[in-house]
């Protein structure tokens, strides 16, 4: 009984990292756990320092409850002479200028790595080239939410958004793999969140603001969008389908959808 | 006739009353700071169980959707069955949230600890303003009638989350809810607004004014700085909620559109007004709402520091920079608040400068974990049940503070951002560490409360129990990262489909924890009654609480306390016993 709580103090973080690494090997019941392979070369990055600072707190949670196990294996008091006093000292300055000064170092060391992937993500929107200039990527889609579902146009004929002829479709989105794809997100009534976790992709969506959000899908395949801002009752089943194809084939699917709303032509 | 002086008054009989008047006088127009701790602490317990019974709710509907609910359900939900709708399930996360936050744990920590232990601790006879202490108490009731009237209202009361963003919490049509029950939530927060206001401007008062001669600032136990700077901070941040729920109120009352945008429409109907920003809001709600999670965790820092400290019958370990990195915790905690926002739409070159000073308040946390460890080693160490509680908390706040450095980096906040991940940080800060904290406290200070001692044997259980399924709870909703929160039925979805197991582990493993606190209750009512007898001083502690009678009289001490040294001389190597009480004039031996 003696040893019993510095036991359970020890397996804290060895269970917490154990169970942690079996999150990687898709295991029962872990098989769809995290985020799954990114569909996206920003998401890679992301996933990088995610791991790297997961790895870096790994470290520091042995470390710290580890020593606390030890502490209480050491200096229980049972194992002393019944009068037997604790050191006394109440201070030792060399030691705390030392556990300041290197998680000091290792957190400003933090904040420059992963700016680089913020701007990526967020603040640097994708250029194209027109006539010899480069200008902001326009917007392929326009996303508009609401209570509870996803309306996406996509330009027609004119090929500009928010004119007369865009072409109009609800719960699917339909994009080229291996392109820039810029989304331009417009809420039609509360705050709604634009969420496909295979992208690492995540926007709120606000009422009153046009927000441009961006991704370049290096594969094909069928996503799924959540909404991840409390949004009322339906919440929960406000989702719609992200489709990534081929150029060619994304190239057909728009004209068929062009071709449906306007079949004369 | 006898002159009326002060001599006259202090030995004249009090006139007596009958045991009704007694009664009324003593627990209801109490202006004694220890029985309005122990008002705060009672009311605060009992909703402790209630926001507890939410959240199994919750838990409930997370492993089996739309199963019928045991017990309640048939008498709630009589035309489906038994089964809760949506609704319903949006109002549980909210009402758990927001009795958790501001019904249980900053009630218990700054009004049931605070008014207890900080004139006691500090060798003042009660508080500097006694009346306006007994306001702050009432001031909690009008919040529980509101909270409570909120749930007759439509749409079964508030159901827009407990950070209530606008327009969902504002436009009726949006929700049925965001009605009158709304307003009411509104209402309840702004009067447990004026009752924190109320007891943070006696807090410090007290503290700065009344402190027993040769108590030096510093040589306040850490409880009592604790409890000062975060009175400072609720009188900082509190103004600010207060003129935001006024504006929201006011959104929902007379159509102001402080937070409405143009030509909003909620169901085809268009919102009166407009004109409003929408983060504004956000802005506002988290420049209290991010300094009121230090106002819930920093309290039972300074009370795990104190139990740390006597239970290694050795030194606090770095007592001043303990006192400095609160205060740079407190500091910082005003300009981060834009972490909660990086994907709400702010400006996106904000977020690198709220991710600087997100990642800089890891660094008086980290030391305040180093120094608490520091104050083990080498000890005696005496595994008491508050003893073990603090060796939780230091544990479980590692966690939830290294899961914080990793979501305060904007890009992986990007994936993570209203997600499980977030909802398993935020309980391994509030459950794993406050609420074990605050167990720890009650272990501790029920003695000088009711003069009895709590069972042990209980009290190791129920840690053991607690800590167990805590971490069985929580730790496994990191990895639900792609999951959003506040989803009635996630598995509609079919990419959460694959999530379900571990969300039934989850909650049988809540349910666990849950039923593991009938061990609390039953060893905290059956020691009231029938616990040992503790004497003065059970822990041999230093401190001044320690020297008046347990549960001390009205007035606190016999004889004016004075104080000779810091609270931590345990194991002085001058001194035969392993503890020198602050009032103990000895200069050795």
């Amino acid at each position: 009984m003696n040893r019993f709580w510095s036991i359970l103090f020890f397996s804290v973080p060895i269970l917490a990292i154990v169970t942690f690494l079996l999150t990687q090997f898709a295991i029962w019941p872990f098989e769809e756990v995290w985020f799954g392979d990114s569909f996206s070369d920003a998401g890679k990055t992301i996933d990088g320092i995610f791991n790297g600072i997961h790895l870096l707190s790994a470290a520091i949670l042995l470390g710290t409850v580890l020593t606390i196990g030890l502490i209480i294996w050491k200096f229980d008091h049972r194992r002393y002479e019944p009068n037997s006093k604790a050191t006394y000292f109440s201070h030792n300055t060399k030691l705390e200028l030392i556990w300041t000064a290197i998680p000091a170092v290792i957190l400003v060391a933090l904040a420059f790595v992963q700016m680089n992937a913020w701007s990526e993500n967020k603040m640097d929107r994708p250029m194209t080239n027109v006539n010899g200039t480069m200008v902001e990527t326009p917007p392929t889609v326009l996303v508009k939410a609401k209570q509870f579902g996803w309306e996406f146009y996509y330009p027609g004929a004119d090929g500009i958004l928010e004119t007369e002829d865009d072409l109009y479709i609800e719960n699917l989105m339909v994009v080229p793999e291996q392109t820039d794809i810029v989304m331009q997100l417009e809420s039609r009534d509360v705050i709604h969140s634009f969420f496909v976790s295979d992208l690492r992709l995540k926007q709120d969506v606000v009422p009153g603001m046009v927000q441009f959000a961006w991704f370049n899908a290096n594969r094909t395949g069928d996503l799924q969008i959540l909404c991840t801002e409390l949004c009322g009752w339906g919440h929960y089943k406000m989702s719609a389908k992200l489709r990534i194809v081929p150029q060619a084939e994304y190239d057909q699917w728009l004209a068929d959808l062009q071709s449906e709303y306007y079949p004369s032509e | 006739m006898v002159p009326n002086t002060a001599d006259n008054l202090l030995t004249a009989e009090p006139p007596r009353r009958n045991a009704l008047v007694r009664f009324w006088t003593t627990y209801v127009f109490a202006t004694d700071h220890k029985i309005i701790g122990l008002q705060f602490l009672f009311s605060s317990l009992i909703w402790f169980a209630i926001g507890g019974f939410f959240a199994l709710a919750v838990r409930w509907q997370l492993a089996w959707p739309w199963s019928d609910m045991p017990i309640v359900g048939p008498a709630l939900f009589a035309e489906s069955g038994g089964q809760m709708p949506p609704e319903f399930y949006n109002m549980l996360f909210t009402m758990h949230a927001t009795i958790m936050i501001f019904f249980v744990v900053i009630p218990i920590l700054s009004g049931a600890f605070g008014n207890y232990l900080i004139p006691l601790m500090i060798g003042a006879e009660d508080m500097a303003f006694p009346r306006l202490n007994m306001f702050s108490y009432w001031f909690m009731w009008p919040a529980f009638g509101c909270m409570i009237l909120s749930f007759f209202m439509p749409g079964y009361g508030p159901a827009a989350g407990w950070t209530s963003y606008p327009p969902l919490s504002v436009l009726a049509s949006s929700a049925p809810s965001s009605g009158g029950a709304q307003q009411l939530w509104v209402l309840s927060l702004l009067f447990v607004g004026i009752s924190s206001m109320m007891g943070s401007i006696n807090y410090m008062t007290t503290i700065l004014q009344m402190r027993a001669p040769g108590m030096k600032m510093f040589r306040m136990p850490m409880t009592v700085w604790a409890l000062f700077i975060t009175a400072i901070m609720q009188a900082f941040a509190l103004p600010v909620l207060t003129a935001a729920l006024l504006m929201q109120l006011s959104d929902q009352t007379f159509q102001t559109g402080f937070f409405i945008p143009e030509q909003a429409t909620a169901n085809n109907s268009t919102a009166a007004s407009g004109g409003g920003q929408v983060l504004l809001w956000q802005h506002l709600f988290w420049f209290y709402s991010h300094p009121a999670v230090y106002i819930m965790i920093l309290p039972a820092m300074g009370m795990v520091s104190d139990m740390l400290s006597c239970f290694s019958r050795k030194p606090l370990f770095g007592y001043r920079p303990m006192v400095y990195s609160i205060t740079a915790i407190a500091g910082l905690g005003f300009v981060v608040w834009g972490h909660h926002m990086f994907i709400s739409g702010m400006n996106r070159i904000l977020a690198v400068s709220f991710m600087v000073s997100t990642m800089l308040i890891a660094l008086p946390s980290g030391i305040k974990v180093f120094n608490w460890i520091g104050t083990m080693w080498g000890g005696r160490l005496h595994l008491t049940t508050p003893m073990l509680f603090s060796i939780g908390f230091v544990s479980m706040f590692v966690i939830g503070g290294l899961s914080g450095i990793v979501m305060s980096a904007p890009p992986v906040d990007i994936v993570i951002h209203d997600t499980y991940y977030i909802v398993a940080h935020l309980h391994y800060v509030l459950f794993g560490s406050s609420i074990l904290g605050v167990f720890g406290a009650i272990y501790f200070w029920f003695p000088k409360m009711f003069g009895r001692m709590m069972n042990e044997t209980l009290g190791k259980l129920h840690f053991l129990l607690t800590f167990i399924f805590l971490n069985c709870t929580f730790f496994p909703m990191h990895f639900l990262g792609r999951m959003p929160r506040r989803y009635a039925a996630p598995y509609v979805n079919e990419s959460l489909e694959g999530l379900h197991d571990i969300n039934v582990f989850i909650t049988w493993s809540a349910m666990l924890m849950g039923a593991a606190q009938l061990i609390f209750a039953i060893n905290f009512f059956g020691s009231l009654f029938f616990g040992k007898k503790s004497g003065r001083n059970p822990w041999r502690s230093n401190t001044l609480e320690w020297t008046a009678p347990s549960p001390p009289q009205h007035g606190n001490f016999e004889s004016q306390p004075l104080v000779y040294r810091g609270p931590y001389e345990y194991s002085h190597p001058d001194r035969e016993d392993d503890y020198w009480p602050q009032t103990d004039p000895a200069t050795e031996k």
